[in-house]
């Protein structure tokens, strides 16, 4: 037993890392323990085989919160980027591939009516994601409007979209739960950049093109004030690392390998936390950046929890369906239609929406995709240092492999790997003989290993019936939960994951102001 | 067969020729006629407009295509002695406050509930229905005591949410973008809806609008043959799967009507859908309003930015001032109306605007009642709707046929033999069955359906049904098949969607048919929607017609006869 005065955030990953900064900085006595030996949780970069370093999960930085990335000094704590604003190539098996580069097609097989549209959309969309870009660094507000206090965000939520002007406003509240397809049919032709668009719009949710609310994930794709996506050097580790010095600068401890096992309770108020260990840890307040299920239904306990908010617990929806490839490669690999420096850009294989629909299809019935759609990346073309001089690595998102397969992954995982390299060779012929290690990561596998439930990318689906006031469960999404001193800071609360790391900083806001339900 | 005389009178009635028509033949090439208000379509929200503008004392003629009236809404006799409800077959969202404004009772409609209906499982056994409630959770409890015990709080959560769309039916959408007055008022009337729900409602209401069937009953139940119950009502007409978002709102449209003020409840018109048709045009012509029959509009006339009238496609013109569309937007603004006097981002909404046939229509005359040996002879649960998908797998694998443009192989089909409850339909002993089938693709594959395709549709029909019903396929004496293409074809149905337009929030309330059209006026003064593309939508529910003319009216400045919509608490 130590300082009960203490603040545990439980997870190093960079929520819990963020929100552990900020308190430290308010004064705050922090102590942060992470279960595995590294900080970083799903965003670190790690050894595959000897000589190659890959971003284990998580590999592109899109969303990262750029208040944070000042107010924590972020560079000066060593995050420098390998390359920015990354243009998106969509591969074409047969022909020429599409190269977009931010809102511009900057060439490919598109008409010039396309051309023109695509500017047109991705501006529009881009204005229409910044109201809910505008909604990401404050506490949701409640519903009821019991206290003028919540009313007030409500209004401002509704006074963002009214600020679109009548147009725009009149264009979000059409779209907003709509299926991303039926947007992308009524402004192109290309089913190449169809595709590619419809990929990015339901990479890293159970959704297809077809399926409501995968506008709002694209919107959420696109609600950062960012350009394009960017590779930290050193892989995405390098953005935790910078983020556990920044903490550390702060005054906050970080103890790896201290995996907790259960909350501890005094009447109904947290009081620390028990290790795997069986030590005990006292805390007045906890802080977890752990997904909702893992820290309120297996941490905490379901007989803590009220029984309807228990049951919406249960319900919430986080079956991951993206799985992660990791390559060691000998050499280069050569793409169709692509030169040596493209390679290094963000490469699709989503050759139209028809086909990112039929590799959703399986998840509906819990089996794998036979044609899957890949989000590919050669951190090392930019980053020479994560291979061995003239070699290579390879990352690549992969979906859908839904966490829940019927099958069960471990008589399943050979023979999806399998298909995964035989569509990769189809796009790179060659890719399979420069091979020397590779690394398939199933949802199952990032669960057991990163220790988020259902392996999901965001501890929940970002939809709507999970979005804002009501994520992670609807009546507490102000990081609060109904048990005394204990908080949530993860991806599984507003605003929702990808490397943001707003989470983290809203709940510190919320910590320290004292906000309880 | 009271109600064919009910419509032989209209008819007749309706073909009259007002007096000052009457120019001798030959004597001009082309006949013009000058109205108060005409209204395109005598489907029952054409009908409906038509009836309370009459009431109001304005001079109206409807014009229909076909030579007869009900558009969707009606029944014929294609087989001597058996009546089909050929399109729309059952009864239940058709607004009360309609059903009252124009004494559709005295005028001929009487609306039958009925009960029963069953879902049956591959193994042989069934889940009943039953009116009981006590009876029903028993029966629910066979296949989950946890889910019996669901079934109480999901009846309450789903009338909950009922009882808050039921009062936005008969009222016209806000703008959310207008800072008028009117729009103002109406967006705190529904703010005031939600907030008395009180937090924890308000968060359930989102989330009910915004999730799929299969998510929602997830929440509840953890049979899947419990969730295979229900999950019907959210996929009826709609180009959607169970795991679709959004699905939720689309069961909720197919619970929030009632039949004689039991919520949820549905019946059948005596005599079939057609009966309400018949009764909207005897109110019609009571308040002298006209129905001329086998005249198609040819394109709606505008001159300086106004309505002036309509052309039909044999070349006579009908002035008005005012012309209401009881079609879809893509039908009233790419066919009838010329490109020219619309403004072309209108013209691109009614090109998106989603109108996607998903649904089916097989009518069977049948020579006795056919067995289902699951639920033995006579059984009382053979008077409602008998399903036969038990899972919720084989739901979405009948969506996924549809979205490679194929009809379902393994069919979604709500079945009725509504000759049980309604002896008009069918001789003594002999029975008429309507089947709806989802999921049927406008198109195969891409091409126009041919004659080996419905042959094809409606042997995979058969089939399904012969599964469940040996004896069924013996008892057969006609049978009516209608794919997308038919519906089209006789109801006026865009692709056959039975709705007039996806119900999905892009399309519903303000969204409906498009942003800053929901008002019921077109883009050129005079002009008017009143169809199921308006607010609230389709499923024989008339309040986009009622609420239609109420617009009309309030722009005339005349006394309102449209009833206000009453909320339940």
């Amino acid at each position: 037993m130590t300082d009960a005065s203490r603040t545990v955030v439980i997870g190093a990953g960079h929520n819990g890392l963020v929100c552990a900064a900020y308190l430290a900085r308010a004064g705050r006595d922090v102590l942060v323990l992470e279960a595995s030996h590294q900080v970083g949780g799903s965003a670190i970069t790690r050894e595959l085989v000897r000589g190659f370093r890959v971003p284990a999960v998580a590999h592109l930085l899109y969303l990262l919160d750029p208040a944070l990335q000042q107010e924590l000094d972020l560079s000066s704590h060593g995050l420098v980027l390998a390359k920015s604003s990354l243009k998106t190539i969509a591969l074409s098996e047969a022909g020429e591939p599409l190269v977009l580069d931010g809102n511009r097609v900057a060439s490919g097989p598109v008409s010039a009516a396309d051309r023109s549209a695509y500017t047109d959309f991705i501006d529009r969309m881009r204005r229409l994601a910044s109201v809910l870009g505008r909604q990401h660094g404050r506490i949701p507000p409640r519903l009821g409007w019991q206290r003028w206090q919540d009313a007030l965000p409500a209004g401002l939520i509704a006074l963002d979209i009214r600020r679109l002007g009548r147009e725009h406003m009149r264009e979000f509240l059409r779209i907003i739960a709509m299926p991303i397809q039926d947007v992308l049919d009524e402004s192109f032709d290309s089913p190449l950049l169809k595709g590619a668009l419809a990929l990015d719009a339901t990479l890293g949710t159970k959704l297809g093109p077809r399926s409501g609310n995968s506008v709002l994930t694209y919107l959420h794709r696109l609600s950062g004030s960012a350009a394009g996506p960017d590779l930290p050097r050193g892989g995405m580790g390098a953005v935790t690392e910078a983020l556990a010095a920044a903490a550390r600068a702060a005054g906050a401890e970080i103890r790896l390998s201290a995996p907790v096992a259960s909350l501890v309770l005094s009447g109904d108020r947290v009081t620390g936390v028990r290790l795997d260990t069986g030590e005990q840890i006292a805390a007045t307040t906890v802080v977890s950046s752990a997904d909702p299920k893992t820290t309120l239904d297996r941490l905490l306990g379901a007989r803590h929890l009220e029984a309807e908010f228990a049951r919406r617990v249960q319900h919430l929806r986080s079956i991951g369906t993206a799985a992660k490839l990791n390559l060691a490669l000998a050499a280069l690999p050569a793409f169709r239609g692509l030169d040596a420096a493209q390679v290094g850009e963000r490469l699709l294989i989503a050759p139209d929406p028809g086909y990112v629909d039929e590799a959703f299809n399986p998840a509906k019935y819990r089996d794998w995709s036979r044609a899957p759609v890949l989000e590919i990346t050669i951190p090392s073309v930019s980053d020479p240092e994560l291979a061995p001089p003239g070699k290579h690595v390879l990352s690549a998102i992969v979906q859908y492999a839904p966490y829940d397969l019927a099958a069960g992954w471990d008589t399943q995982r050979d023979m999806f790997r399998e298909t995964v390299l035989t569509v990769l060779e189809r796009y790179a012929p060659g890719i399979r003989r420069q091979v020397v290690a590779a690394e398939l990561l199933t949802p199952a596998d990032i669960e057991r290993q990163f220790r988020i439930s259902g392996g999901h990318w965001h501890h929940g689906e970002l939809t709507l019936d999970q979005f804002m006031m009501l994520r992670p469960v609807a009546g507490a999404a102000q990081y609060a939960m109904p048990v005394g001193g204990l908080y949530l800071c993860g991806a599984g609360c507003h605003p929702g994951g990808g490397v943001m790391g707003t989470a983290g900083r809203n709940a510190a806001r919320a910590v320290l102001g004292g906000a309880s339900r | 067969m009271l109600d064919f005389r009910a419509r032989s009178v209209c008819e007749r009635r309706a073909t009259q020729e007002p007096s000052h028509l009457d120019a001798r033949p030959g004597a001009l090439p082309f006949r013009m006629s000058r109205h108060d208000v005409i209204v395109i379509g005598a489907g029952h929200n054409g009908l409906t407009s038509a009836a309370f503008l009459a009431k109001a004392g304005l001079k109206v003629l409807v014009l229909e295509k076909n030579a007869w009236i009900g558009g969707a809404t009606v029944s014929r006799e294609l087989y001597p002695n058996w009546i089909y409800s050929n399109c729309s077959y059952v009864c239940s969202l058709l607004r009360p406050e309609i059903y009252r404004g124009l004494e559709l009772a005295r005028h001929g409609l009487q609306i039958v509930p009925y009960g029963g209906g069953v879902t049956f499982t591959r193994d042989g056994d069934v889940l009943g229905n039953y009116v009981d409630h006590e009876v029903r959770r028993r029966e629910i409890a066979r296949y989950s005591t946890r889910d019996a015990d669901a079934y109480l709080r999901y009846s309450r959560d789903v009338m909950r949410q009922c009882r808050l769309v039921r009062s936005m039916l008969m009222r016209t959408p806000p703008d959310p973008t207008s800072l008028k007055l009117r729009d103002i008022k109406e967006m705190l009337h529904i703010g005031r809806d939600f907030a008395k729900l009180g937090e924890a409602a308000i968060y359930d209401t989102i989330r009910f609008h915004t999730m799929s069937i299969a998510d929602y009953l997830g929440e509840y139940f953890e049979s899947d043959v419990v969730k295979a119950n229900f999950a019907g009502s959210g996929i009826i007409g709609t180009a959607l799967g169970v795991q679709s978002p959004g699905t939720a709102y689309v069961l909720l449209h197919h619970y929030m009507g009632d039949v004689d003020g039991q919520m949820g409840a549905w019946g059948f018109a005596r005599g079939g859908m057609g009966a309400v048709a018949n009764a909207l045009a005897g109110a019609l012509a009571a308040h002298g309003g006209q129905i001329m029959m086998s005249a198609p509009v040819a394109r709606i006339i505008v001159r300086g930015g106004r309505v002036t009238g309509v052309a039909l496609e044999n070349g006579d013109e009908h002035q008005a001032p005012l012309v209401l569309s009881g079609l879809d937007p893509k039908r009233t603004f790419l066919k009838l109306m010329d490109s020219r006097d619309l403004d072309p981002k209108l013209v691109k909404r009614a090109r998106d605007f989603k109108i996607r046939g998903s649904s089916g229509k097989v009518n069977i005359a049948l020579d006795g009642r056919p067995s289902f040996p699951a639920l033995g002879p006579g059984n009382p649960l053979l008077a409602g709707d008998m399903h036969f998908l038990d899972s919720l797998d084989r739901y979405e694998r009948a969506y996924d046929d549809w979205k490679r443009g194929t009809w379902s192989k393994d069919p979604y089909l709500d079945l009725l033999l509504p000759s049980i409850t309604d002896p008009t339909m069918a001789p003594p002993g002999k029975h008429f069955m309507s089947v709806f089938v989802q999921y049927v693709p406008p198109q195969v594959e891409g091409r126009d359906w041919t004659d080996a395709d419905r042959e094809g549709f409606r042997k995979t029909v058969f089939a399904q049904i012969s599964r469940y019903s040996p004896d069924f396929e013996k008892l057969v004496l006609h049978t009516e098949v209608h794919t997308p293409k038919e519906l089209e074809e006789l109801g006026g149905l865009t692709e056959g969607n039975i709705f007039q337009g996806e119900l999905t929030f892009d399309q519903l309330l303000f969204n409906r048919p498009f942003p800053g059209f929901a008002q019921y006026r077109g883009p050129v003064r005079g002009m008017y929607l009143c169809g199921s593309a308006t607010h609230p939508g389709g499923g024989v529910m008339a309040a986009p017609g009622a609420n239609a003319a109420r617009e009309v009216l309030m722009d005339l400045r005349r006394a309102n006869t449209v009833p206000e919509g009453w909320s339940d608490d």
